[in-house]
């Protein structure tokens, strides 16, 4: 037991600062994963004419290929042909792209889950489409869709450990490296594995607050 | 202001919801579109509201073409069967919500908003539950509110879709006489969606039943009941009693019985004549009877007796309704044998659409 502290106390500085790096790629493909997503879910949802088509064609892809070999294709296929990204930046991207297109899929169920009457009901009122799908129908289908962005907002988390592929020292990458100095695998990836999971948990303590506050109104 | 519907058509893949349908909403009125479901009513709603297009025809809005003017701009207040509230706000943003979209320019201050909505609130009689959530409402308060957030924004017309229909009948009455009164110190042109004939004869100024894509009569209630123009109508409307006799010159004959009719119809022939229980007198005296039969079942239901009678002619039970009254002089007991005497009568030629009432 002992050893194992001794152990800890040396590795932590590099286990935290690849915590941090995680933390960050999930922030920021979480952000703009949410941004992208939306926006595809949009251009479906109205049917905008060739980028739905497109849309669902991406949505496809990304959901049909696994995450490694995106991550393959756009660090190292990509500057094949003249298109080059520091790890980071690949690492975001690949991330970001993929979860757009689950996130977008939640959302589009979220928003075909709002009653047909609401939208009758805005237009009605003299608001536009966007005005509708603004102030009624996206509020409604945040709702809808929390569980099901939660879930692959949490799966983008340990999703993160795959960018060590690409050279980023994530805390995956972090772990391995202090195995590699320290030859103590099982403590090292135990712990590696206990804080994905706190990251989670906290994620999750976040998904039981926005819900409980989307819900304030649906309260008998 | 007055609606003017021209010559609709409207298909959902092979079923024709509206065929060819023609009307003209007067200004002021509280019209009432009355049919059984798939009748076309509904759709002809969301027509007139802009929240369906329809195949051919037009709409026009006090004289001037609405077809493709947007639902946004048509300006038309409407209240859905099932409420569509905006669950995620509470009742008073709600109601100023169509005024609170607004493009600044014509959005009017915030108090003013606020004394419109607490207005409508009253007129509603709601405004205690400002600041509640629909959620905590009932279906009856539900509606109301919906009904005073399509009014906030000062629709030219007010279109509503079975208004009613998803609210249990003490509630729906109610509602239905306040509805009547709020239309009397309002004046908004109004159309509304019902199969309950009772509601749209009570409710409205007028009646329009509609039956598969198409309308079968418009009248007044009054016209509606008293005069009904097609053998569908004069069932939509009520129990009724069918026998089948013939026309023979401007009479309805079945047997020994033969009554004149008003207005001669132009050819002879089997005819079907339709009777509503309570135009049906039971007597036990053969004159004048149009059919005869035993009493099988008395039902004594408040101020009035419902009576079957199994007919001897065609072993078919006919329905009679008599008063409290009437029923104690006859003394009527089951196994009775009785006389029907109509004392009125709506004849149409057999698979034709024609009336001749007398």
């Amino acid at each position: 037991m002992d050893a194992w502290i001794d152990l800890f106390r040396t590795a932590w500085p590099v286990l935290l600062q690849g915590t941090l790096y995680t933390l960050m790629f999930a922030v920021i493909s979480m952000v703009l994963g949410l941004a992208l997503g939306f926006l595809v879910a949009l251009v479906r949802v109205a049917r905008v004419p060739a980028l739905a088509q497109l849309a669902a064609f991406y949505v496809s892809a990304m959901r049909g290929t696994p995450l490694l070999v995106q991550i393959f294709v756009i660090y190292y296929g990509l500057p094949g042909i003249g298109i080059e990204f520091d790890p980071v930046t690949a690492g975001v991207l690949a991330l970001t792209l993929n979860v757009g297109a689950y996130l977008s899929e939640s959302m589009r169920g979220g928003i075909a889950g709002v009653d047909r009457g609401q939208w009758d009901a805005g237009l009605s009122l003299g608001l536009g489409w966007w005005q509708t799908m603004r102030f009624v129908v996206a509020p409604q289908a945040l709702r809808l869709a929390v569980p099901s962005l939660s879930n692959s907002l949490i799966s983008l988390i340990k999703d993160t450990s795959l960018v060590s592929v690409i050279t980023v020292t994530e805390l995956m990458l972090a772990t391995k490296e202090v195995i590699a100095q320290t030859f103590q695998p099982l403590p090292l990836y135990l712990a590696a594995a206990a804080i994905y999971w706190v990251l989670s948990a906290s994620f999750e303590q976040v998904q039981r607050r926005v819900e409980a506050r989307l819900n304030l109104s649906y309260r008998r | 202001m007055s609606i003017e519907i021209r010559n609709i058509q409207k298909r959902f893949g092979e079923f024709t919801a509206l065929d060819n349908v023609s009307l003209t909403v007067e200004s002021g009125e509280l019209l009432a579109l009355l049919g059984p479901s798939g009748c076309g009513k509904t759709t002809l709603l969301r027509i007139i509201a802009g929240l369906e297009t329809p195949d051919a025809g037009q709409v026009l809005f006090a004289g001037k073409d609405a077809t493709h003017t947007h639902v946004s701009e048509r300006q038309v207040g409407f209240v859905f069967q099932h409420y569509a509230l905006f669950r995620h706000m509470t009742v008073f943003d709600n109601v100023a919500f169509g005024l609170t979209v607004r493009p600044r320019s014509v959005r009017p201050g915030r108090e003013e908003v606020r004394e419109r909505v607490m207005r409508l609130l009253k007129l509603v009689q709601l405004d205690w539950l400002a600041d509640a959530y629909p959620a905590q409402l009932s279906g009856g308060q539900r509606q109301r509110i919906a009904l005073a957030r399509s009014l906030a924004v000062e629709p030219k017309v007010l279109l509503l879709d079975e208004p009613f229909g998803a609210l249990d009948a003490k509630v729906r009455k109610d509602l239905r006489r306040w509805l009547r009164s709020l239309h009397n110190d309002m004046h908004i042109t109004s159309v509304f969606v019902t199969h309950d004939q009772e509601e749209a004869l009570e409710v409205s100024d007028r009646v329009v039943v509609m039956d598969h894509g198409h309308i079968e009569q418009v009248g007044t209630p009054d016209e509606i009941y008293d005069r009904p123009a097609t053998p569908f109508v004069t069932q939509f409307l009520g129990d009724v009693n069918l026998f089948h006799g013939r026309v023979d010159q401007g009479h309805f004959t079945l047997g020994d019985f033969a009554q004149p009719l008003a207005e001669a119809p132009a050819a002879g022939g089997q005819a079907v004549a339709f009777v509503r229980p309570h135009d049906l007198e039971i007597s036990r005296a053969a004159e004048g009877a149009l059919a005869h039969g035993v009493v099988e079942h008395i039902h004594a239901v408040g101020p009035i007796v419902r009576v079957e009678v199994a007919a001897e002619s065609s072993g078919k039970p006919l329905e009679a309704v008599l008063t409290r009254e009437r029923y104690r002089e006859l003394a009527l007991m089951l196994g009775d044998r009785v006389y029907v005497r109509p004392t009125r009568v709506s004849v149409f030629p057999a698979g034709d659409a024609q009336d001749y009432v007398i």
